[in-house]
């Protein structure tokens, strides 16, 4: 339906449209969207864990995990609420890397993301899994301050970005894809921004 | 459009009804829904303008208006210079246009006289729209839950919904109203002229019989960041309190 009197700033086609999923708009700033208050997590309180359901498989602390090898991602990140940022560069720890380091394969087809301040969200493990998703300690080159997630937040670029939890303590393999905090409350189980998967039902 | 049978809250079509002037820079728009939903105070909508190019825009609003208040729903929009869909709003839409509009959406910033309180408000600016629907909820539900809003704006003139939230106020039947202008003196004995501070925030809670038992904050991210650690500071649980961020 062509709304009346509104029209596209649109300019000719670029290679820029062809990287803004459908419904968004580009962003230039770094919106910040949480569900409560910016949890201050000192990196000596700091501590994450790799879960098998309920059982621990192993647990770094901040020195032992910024041991691991870092990798650095430039990706482009969509939020829910309609913005794209291209080029947002990070450093961090490969999943893939964290696996390595617990000696462990993938150990069931579902992950769910654990925060420091409860919050959760489910992704299945093959999209966090062959380089597709870190958990980032280095925002431009510097650590990641705490509205943005800091000291340590998921990064899976290729989904909506609630799906790249903030303030993350673990990763907890489960057998059935689990909803978390915004999977529960209206949002998409998975949330492919290329699909448009923004809310419970979306295609 | 791309959008199967199966998806919970399809888009529609809705028709403007009524424009309202609400501040220099806020207007209230009243849709007409073609499908009526029931929507949860402190929920949002998204609305999507599709330009003849096949171009779209969409935008989430918050309801102002509480639940009870029937086929229509009030987006009350603050006008963004730099933005693409608030301008169109301001200064294009007119009464019997219509714009698509999917909802209602959002489950964590919600409200519901039977969850209980006291209930603890603190909004900036355009952050109050949701809010609003809480306090439009437990008045039209006769709801004797103690509320506190503590409302930042710049100058008087910018408060949102002034009037009427004074006049719930003046009912004196648990629900108070605590304003702050950031740039002007307060104009009402008990109101303050500075940002959202812990000590305001105590001194508002002694306005509630008890510890409210839930808090939502909403605002820019700079207020919603500063007003929740002057929760945290004037001693309400983090658990507690529920934030909703408003764009850049």
């Amino acid at each position: 339906m062509v709304t009346r009197g509104f029209s596209s700033g649109r300019k000719p086609p670029t290679d820029a449209d062809a990287r803004i999923p459908p419904g968004q708009y580009l962003e230039q700033g770094f919106p910040v969207l949480s569900a409560g208050p910016t949890p201050r997590v000192r990196t000596e309180e700091w501590s994450f864990t790799l879960k098998h359901g309920p059982r621990p498989v192993k647990k770094w602390s901040w020195t032992e995990f910024n041991a691991l090898p870092l990798t650095k991602m430039t990706r482009d990140i969509h939020c829910v609420t309609a913005w794209t940022k291209f080029d947002t560069a990070w450093q961090g720890v490969l999943v893939d890397d964290i696996l390595a380091d617990a000696g462990i394969e993938p150990l069931s087809p579902f992950t769910l993301a654990l925060s420091f301040d409860g919050y959760t969200t489910n992704v299945p493990t093959k999209d966090l899994t062959a380089g597709k998703a870190m958990v980032a300690l280095l925002y431009e080159g510097k650590p990641i301050t705490p509205d943005h997630g800091g000291p340590a937040r998921l990064l899976v670029p290729h989904l909506y970005f609630w799906k790249s939890a903030k303030w993350l303590n673990g990763l907890q393999f489960t057998e059935r894809d689990e909803p978390g905090f915004w999977e529960l409350r209206g949002y998409h189980i998975y949330g492919d921004p290329w699909r448009e998967q923004r809310y419970t039902g979306d295609p | 459009m791309s959008d199967g049978p199966a998806a919970q809250s399809p888009w529609q079509t809705v028709t403007i009804r009524r424009i309202e002037k609400r501040t220099p820079r806020v207007t209230s728009f009243f849709f007409k829904l073609s499908r009526p939903f029931a929507h949860q105070a402190g929920q949002h909508v998204d609305v999507r303008l599709t330009a003849p190019d096949g171009y779209q825009a969409r935008r989430s609003y918050s309801i102002a208006s509480g639940p009870e208040a029937g086929e229509m729903i009030e987006l009350a929009i603050e006008r963004l210079d730099d933005g693409e869909v608030s301008p169109f709003f301001h200064d294009i839409a007119a009464v019997g246009d219509e714009v698509e509009l999917r909802g209602p959406l959002g489950g964590h910033f919600v409200w519901y006289d039977g969850d209980g309180g006291p209930l603890l408000l603190v909004g900036g600016g355009s952050g109050v729209v949701p809010l609003m629907a809480m306090i439009r909820h437990r008045a039209a539900r006769r709801s004797a839950v103690p509320v506190a809003l503590v409302f930042s704006a710049r100058v008087w003139d910018e408060v949102i919904f002034r009037d009427e939230l004074i006049g719930l106020n003046d009912r004196r039947d648990g629900f108070d109203l605590v304003l702050t202008l950031t740039r002007e003196a307060a104009r009402r004995p008990a109101d303050y002229s500075r940002r959202v501070d812990a000590a305001m925030i105590e001194q508002s809670m002694v306005r509630l019989p008890a510890p409210p038992r839930f808090a939502f904050v909403c605002g820019s991210n700079a207020f919603v960041s500063a007003a929740a650690q002057a929760l945290i500071d004037a001693g309400v649980p983090a658990g507690l309190i529920r934030t909703e961020r408003y764009g850049v």
